[in-house]
């Protein structure tokens, strides 16, 4: 069986967001040519910059900025913005300023849980595939289509009407969606990276296959599992939102943006804005802020579009 | 040639015996089991062996999944829990309507993309070719759900131009005839497949534009709009095409939300509604039949992908 289809159609499903859709020209052994590309493109800079300010939001400012949001003050509901409460308070009484931070917390927190388990698991998985390739490889990929072939969204809702969810339940969930992507993206890179010298060399000196793809394979790899990583947060947190508002998210004593931006739409007729704008603009610019990043970091590591 | 056909329709062919495994599995994942799901949860021991046992679901697991397959093959996916109808009646009542909504909605999607990724390819690097990735990475971030409020908000609800609810007639004849309220559905499908389509045709645009067949056609006088016309929206739609097949759950998900705002009677409605009242048999069938359709939409487009470019052929003849 053969393992390269050179003109086969592309294999990995390619990344809106990407400038390229093939990432196998990137550009391995110079990272440093990576790192002053990265920084010299501002594209990336401006997504880290507002994801720096966001997570210091988030993190840092519900110790500056110290709100209640556990309990409920009915007498303190819907009040407009103010000296008192500046982005006002919500349906609950919460103050929507300091909601905003909480939320934020569970918003990034999923976002990179669901990225750092999807990038363990699809690295492991593509590497493995990609390494041992004939019929393994193709069991293995097959499998990855027939999870592609389901909608996420349709699983997901499928299994959250089955079972009543948590935030870390979630997370579960989302890995188990979304690893496919990573999975068949290192796959990719592998089954070009496992003809190189150095992975011969490797294999010559007596090294196993397991070392061969942690110590070798994997780490070369490193700059796909990163780009499709940033994608995976920006994704995470939109699926959230979109299960927050066909109303089968968190339960309610739980705060994230997709879950207030829900709730506010509710009351979007009544004039209070301020329950709608906030979190939908710092969701929006959110997820920008990390698409902005994977892109950047994707075109870094492409020479062939740096050429042009 | 036909060695990568076969080859490619062996493997639908196990990805479609897969997605039956996975919908197998997920029945039997059903808290309670189906029986307890039909007969309420006081039901007595007695009366819960002799549901499995009218229903087979007694026998082993393996001989089950034979029944299961070979009832599907027929189109036959059980009954509704909560409408008391044939999951296939539904099904079938219900994707003619997709096709009309999700058909719409992406010729239109690239209608706009196709010359929005050239034009942001030929201005590359230009303030025009920003501009136009800002809105496609802005389109591409916002939920969905919000976008689609936000237009009901503008149009039906401040400006009174548009309904806010999609035509509910019964037959596709009835949904056309009512133009005005398919506007804002259509229109939110629509942008929100835009961006992605924009940005894999700028990316593939911007590849051809490289070519020197490019800089043949432009050497020899040919006019730039012809160029363009000609040499590089023809090649550049290439590797469109296979992300079109890929696509497929992309628009499905986008279909779950923008059915259940515009309460559009479709297929995403039917599985939204069927998911918040647990009613497994049309979830477990809309699976089956979603996941058939990609697989198929996919199989087409690599197969139209292989027919559309001659090298391929070469290669693999």
């Amino acid at each position: 069986m053969s393992t390269l289809e050179p003109l086969a159609p592309p294999d990995p499903a390619p990344d809106p967001r990407s400038e390229t859709v093939d990432a196998s020209t990137a550009a391995r052994g110079s990272g440093r040519l990576s790192v002053r590309a990265f920084v010299r493109n501002r594209r990336a800079l401006v997504g880290l910059g507002i994801v720096a300010v966001i997570a210091a939001f988030c993190f840092v400012g519900p110790l500056l900025y110290r709100t209640d949001q556990v309990t409920v003050r009915l007498d303190l509901a819907d009040l407009s913005p103010g000296s008192a409460y500046p982005l006002g308070t919500d349906a609950s009484g919460y103050d929507v300023l300091g909601r905003l931070m909480a939320g934020g917390r569970s918003s990034l927190e999923l976002g990179f849980a669901v990225a750092f388990t999807t990038s363990v698991i699809g690295t492991l998985y593509g590497a493995v595939a990609g390494y041992l390739g004939g019929l393994v490889d193709a069991v293995m990929m097959r499998v990855i289509d027939t999870f592609l072939a389901v909608p996420g969204i349709v699983l997901l809702l499928m299994m959250v009407s089955m079972f009543t969810p948590t935030l870390w339940g979630i997370v579960l969930l989302l890995s188990l969606l979304s690893w496919l992507g990573a999975a068949r993206l290192v796959r990719g890179e592998v089954l070009t990276l496992r003809t190189r010298e150095f992975v011969q060399a490797a294999r010559m000196m007596g090294g196993t296959g397991g070392r061969i793809v942690l110590r070798h394979l994997v780490p070369n790899a490193a700059g796909v599992i990163i780009v499709s990583g940033t994608f995976t947060i920006a994704d995470s947190i939109l699926t959230l939102s979109a299960l927050s508002f066909l109303g089968l998210g968190l339960p309610p004593p739980h705060a994230d943006w997709g879950t207030m931006l829900s709730a506010g739409l509710n009351s979007l007729y009544d004039g209070y804005w301020w329950l709608v704008y906030p979190p939908a603009g710092i969701l929006i610019v959110t997820v920008v802020a990390f698409n902005l990043i994977g892109d950047a970091v994707h075109d870094a590591l492409d020479v062939r579009l740096q050429r042009r | 040639m036909s060695a990568y056909l076969i080859r490619r329709i062996g493997q639908a062919i196990v990805v479609v015996i897969g997605v039956m495994v996975l919908t197998f599995v997920l029945i039997h994942l059903v808290p309670g089991s189906a029986a307890r799901a039909t007969l309420g949860t006081r039901a007595t021991a007695e009366r819960i062996a002799v549901f499995n046992a009218a229903n087979g679901l007694d026998r082993p697991l393996a001989a089950q999944f034979v029944t299961f397959v070979k009832q599907a093959v027929v189109g036959n996916f059980g009954t509704s829990y909560s409408l008391q109808q044939p999951v296939s009646t539904l099904i079938a009542q219900r994707l003619p309507r997709d096709a009309l909504l999700l058909g719409l909605s992406t010729l239109l999607a690239l209608a706009v993309a196709l010359p929005m990724g050239i034009f942001q390819a030929v201005r590359r690097g230009r303030v025009a070719d920003h501009a136009f990735t800002v809105v496609s990475f802005v389109l591409y971030s916002m939920p969905d759900f919000f976008f689609a409020l936000l237009l009901i908000a503008v149009f039906s609800v401040q400006l009174h131009l548009l309904p806010s609810q999609a035509p509910q007639a019964e037959s596709v004849g009835g949904i056309l005839a009512d133009p005005r309220a398919l506007v804002l559905p259509v229109v939110t499908l629509t942008l929100v497949s835009v961006a992605g389509f924009s940005r894999y045709m700028r990316t593939s645009a911007i590849n051809t534009l490289a070519q020197e067949y490019v800089q043949v056609a432009r050497s020899k006088g040919l006019p730039e709009r012809l160029v363009l016309r000609r040499h590089v929206l023809r090649n550049s739609l290439l590797p469109v095409v296979t992300v079109l097949g890929l696509q497929a759950p992309n628009i499905v998900a986008g279909a779950v939300i923008a059915e259940s705002v515009f309460n559009y009677p479709g297929m995403g409605l039917l599985f939204y509604q069927a998911a918040t009242s647990k009613d497994y048999p049309i979830m477990l069938g809309s699976t089956l039949v979603v996941g058939v359709a990609t697989v198929l939409g996919s199989l087409f487009a690599d197969i139209a992908y292989s027919f559309l470019d001659p090298r391929i052929r070469y290669v693999n003849a």
